[in-house]
């Protein structure tokens, strides 16, 4: 029985569901020493911002029990730069290209939106509201319904109905299904989710803060099961949104839970921090587990946990 | 140019380990990879094997290779990776991504250069030594630690080494006090060209300051925590003078370790750019 592997998010068609996840890929030419980025389904690239941006301060990272805190603090080279070098260079590899944005204000996602309309070679926008990784928590916009869909609603008014947009939530909400609903109807295509879940380290020796940046966002293998009860939620709430899941995936099982959560696309972080080819190894895993499972499709799996009893 | 040019992610087989001083001197096989590794590289290893709760790969520096396919690393247990890889037996395999980062730049001249390593900072600097040494270069090793158990200089990593002095804080071996101590004079004495360094920040900050009182080249191979090893996690920056004049924070897998010591700017490690 032969097994259709493609996936859709938001109208856009992608050979395979799992992705890099924003922030743990760079724009890809790390990783492309170590697997061909034209056969994964897409990179998402990390969150750009409009103008260069150092980050937050040394020490970023800690290890965790099976995860990590990270404080970068939105590090790159602005927007110019990544269109100039970055988005032709994925292009010439053949890789499908989602580009993840995020701005200090929500004017500032329109600006960004301006700047990718018309570039060629883009499957879809990420719109990252979440990063936990921010001087003022106020400016978490994906924490508040109304900033979050005021952000959502410039980047729509801008791009149109060109490229499908993403809407990247934080787990760190009362309700996400709720700040689901609010950048769906404010034109979001679909949601990208979760991103790190907000922690602290404390130095026993130091007995200070750890981090450079005092809070980091917690990820890998720890977060995994939150990231399947924040995809199962928004799913039941939206069964027609299409969801990029992510959130601790380290092997095509754990993709294959969060798709059964209700994720159209999986997203693979922190596990290629530790394995360099988690992507392309945890890709080949998933799709001998839909095989072995029966399913013909992907489309068949997505949020098959929800069925019935009986079915 | 391409990023992780020539690291391949392999199964490695442990060859030998065994206690020198408080390290771990650990060998593996890893074949073909040797060719493509420079004196500066390093390697990443994966730790805890299947479903361990540490997550991260460790960065090591390599000490030498052989012509035979093996590496040497020079471990200290501190950690619980580095506890984990120091307790493989012989034959165990393990995962690993090599050669990263960038390496010691090699004098065109037959020039004499001044070696310095801190702990187990020394490791990377005997590979090092012999490929200096087969440019005609005259080698002077200065190493530095808290105390004798903690200096590594292996007999067999001598061979390069035209001159040789240790200094312990408290005494233990060679002379009493700080390796940095005496090397303004020492500098003067041999005409030294240009100084390598690997160990702890304070003396990276403190061997840069000295070169560029002595107006010779210094290129210190730095430590900062990696969660990845090959640049796609950016917790690994330092700050560093880029050739536009610019600060920027660059990453330490990818545009180090090596880097040039005058570049870095050290006052401002830790601090908000």
């Amino acid at each position: 029985m032969s097994l259709d592997f493609s996936t859709t998010l938001g109208g856009a068609w992608f050979p395979t569901p799992i992705f890099t996840a924003s922030g743990c890929a760079s724009s890809g030419k790390e990783l492309a020493q170590f697997f061909p980025l034209r056969e994964i389904g897409a990179v998402v690239t990390k969150s750009i911002m409009l103008k260069p941006r150092a980050g937050r301060p040394t020490p970023r990272m800690a290890e965790t029990p099976s995860g990590m805190l990270n404080s970068i603090g939105l590090q790159g080279p602005g927007i110019d730069a990544f269109l100039a070098d970055d988005v032709p260079w994925l292009a010439s590899q053949g890789a499908r290209i989602v580009v993840s944005i995020a701005g200090e204000t929500a004017e500032e996602y329109g600006v960004l939106a301006r700047k990718l309309r018309g570039v060629s070679g883009i499957s879809a926008i990420e719109v990252n509201i979440s990063c936990p990784n921010v001087e003022n928590r106020g400016l978490v916009f994906a924490c508040d319904p109304n900033s979050a869909s005021e952000v959502v609603k410039n980047v729509r008014g801008i791009i149109g109905g060109e490229l499908p947009i993403l809407a990247k939530l934080t787990p760190d909400v009362t309700n996400i299904a709720a700040i689901a609903s609010s950048v769906i109807n404010a034109g979001a295509d679909g949601i990208a989710m979760i991103n790190t879940v907000l922690g602290m380290v404390i130095n026993t020796e130091t007995m200070r803060p750890h981090l450079g940046g005092k809070t980091g966002g917690l990820s890998g293998p720890a977060i995994r099961p939150i990231a399947v009860r924040a995809i199962y939620q928004v799913k039941q709430a939206l069964p027609n949104v299409s969801i990029l899941g992510m959130g601790g995936v380290a092997s095509g099982k754990d993709a294959f839970e969060l798709i059964l959560a209700g994720a159209s696309g999986v997203s693979i972080g922190t596990a290629s921090f530790g394995d360099p080819s988690a992507v392309y190894r945890i890709q080949n895993e998933l799709r001998d587990i839909l095989m072995a499972k029966g399913f013909t499709s992907v489309k068949e799996a997505v949020g098959y946990a929800h069925r019935s009893e009986g079915e | 140019l391409p990023i992780n040019k020539n690291a391949a992610q392999i199964r490695a087989t442990v060859l030998s380990n065994r206690r020198v001083g408080v390290y771990h001197q650990i060998a593996l096989e890893v074949g073909d990879l040797v060719r493509h590794i420079k004196p500066g590289n390093f390697i990443a290893i994966s730790v805890g094997g299947e479903n361990s709760k540490m997550v991260l790969r460790r960065a090591f520096a390599i000490s030498r290779t052989s012509d035979r396919g093996t590496v040497e690393l020079i471990i200290s247990p501190q950690g619980s990776g580095s506890k984990w890889l120091c307790a493989q037996p012989e034959g165990a395999h393990v995962d690993v991504v090599t050669p990263l980062g960038t390496a010691f730049g090699i004098p065109t001249e037959p020039v004499t250069a001044l070696l310095v390593g801190g702990g187990y900072g020394s490791a990377p600097l005997f590979g090092l030594a012999e490929v200096l040494k087969n440019r005609g270069c005259r080698v002077i090793m200065a190493l530095g630690a808290s105390t004798a158990a903690k200096i590594y200089a292996p007999l067999e990593g001598k061979r390069a080494v035209t001159l040789l002095k240790i200094f312990t804080e408290d005494g233990t071996a060679g002379e009493t006090g700080r390796v940095t101590d005496s090397l303004p004079d020492l500098i003067a004495e041999h005409d030294v060209r240009v100084i390598y360094s690997c160990g702890p920040m304070p003396m990276l900050e403190a061997l840069s300051t000295i070169a560029v009182q002595a107006d010779i080249a210094h290129q210190c191979a730095v430590e900062e925590s990696m969660a990845c090893g090959i640049g796609i996690c950016m917790t690994c920056v330092m700050p560093v003078k880029t050739e536009t004049g610019e600060i920027k924070n660059l990453r330490s897998c990818i545009d180090g370790p090596v880097m040039d010591g005058e570049a870095v700017q050290w006052q401002l490690v830790g601090s908000q750019l």
